[in-house]
């Protein structure tokens, strides 16, 4: 089999291992969510066990995998190249801060949850990619 | 703190960075989801079949462990359409802005020591909790 295609079937395989351990997690109900941010109320800090826990792997791992020439199934490592903090950066943390407030959604679990039956994932999926696309359509100037 | 379920909560996190560092070891990939959507649906000039293969992986996962377990309230905001619609532009405008989500910066940039994705969190996790302290403490929701 060709090394694109494998690369599909890990895509799958990371895809569906990331799904469950969002609902495992409960990262796909946004009343959980809500409840963790709610520091002044009655606060739930589960959730930063999930982020806790994915850090105790991701930490380790991605140090050693990053030490490798390259990933498994491709040429070279794809990662992020911008360094400098840019109010760009600030400013789109902080909008998305205020609608994952407002809902107690964050992409992930949204599109994980497009299989729950409930219409909320899709209307706020919908709202996700207009609003990427928008953004998108902002020149940037670095 | 009666809902405090730190089991689940740090098996779904383990299983959450697991996947991450499978895509990264495999692909050469980050697990950021909000990157992942948008190069899904419009291109970015870069390859998209992986993206929606990583995407479907995500919903039928999360449907299988669903049906596994019950979670009543999976996916359920109790809020207006128009108020989900809202957060979700505000979120897909957000996280395209700032080059990501809590899995991208959270889970996969905080774990290269990147300062970017060390502030992105920072900000985004102090934006929810004020949005969510407005909305039910000062505003009285």
């Amino acid at each position: 089999m060709r090394q694109a295609d494998l690369r599909l079937f890990a895509a799958l395989a990371a895809g569906a291992l990331f799904g469950i351990g969002l609902v495992v997690s409960q990262m796909t109900s946004p009343t959980k969510v809500l409840a963790f941010l709610d520091v002044a109320g009655a606060w739930d800090p589960s959730l930063a066990l999930v982020m806790g826990a994915a850090l105790l792997v991701t930490i380790p791992a991605f140090r050693v995998i990053l030490g490798r020439e390259r990933p498994v199934l491709d040429e070279s490592f794809h990662l992020p190249v911008k360094q400098s903090l840019d109010p760009r950066l600030l400013t789109g943390a902080a909008l998305f801060g205020i609608g994952w407030g407002l809902a107690g959604f964050c992409p992930g679990p949204a599109v994980a949850a497009l299989g729950s039956g409930q219409a909320d994932p899709w209307l706020f999926v919908f709202g996700l990619l207009v609003g990427g696309w928008v953004a998108g359509r902002i020149p940037s100037r670095g | 703190m009666e809902n405090f379920t730190p089991l689940s909560a740090s098996i779904g996190g383990l299983l959450i960075g697991s996947a991450a560092a499978l895509l990264l070891w495999l692909n050469g990939r980050i697990a950021g989801i909000s990157g992942i959507v948008s190069g899904a649906v419009e291109g970015h000039g870069t390859p998209r079949g992986w993206r929606w293969m990583f995407l479907g992986g995500l919903v039928v996962g999360a449907l299988v462990a669903l049906l596994a377990g019950e979670q009543p309230l999976a996916g359920v905001t109790g809020m207006s359409g128009p108020l989900v619609i809202t957060a979700g532009l505000l979120v897909g405008f957000g996280t395209r802005l700032g080059s990501g989500c809590t899995s991208g910066h959270g889970v996969c940039g905080l774990a290269r020591f990147s300062l970017r994705s060390l502030a992105a969190t920072l900000t985004f996790m102090l934006a929810g909790a004020v949005t969510v302290f407005v909305v039910r403490h000062a505003l009285g929701g």
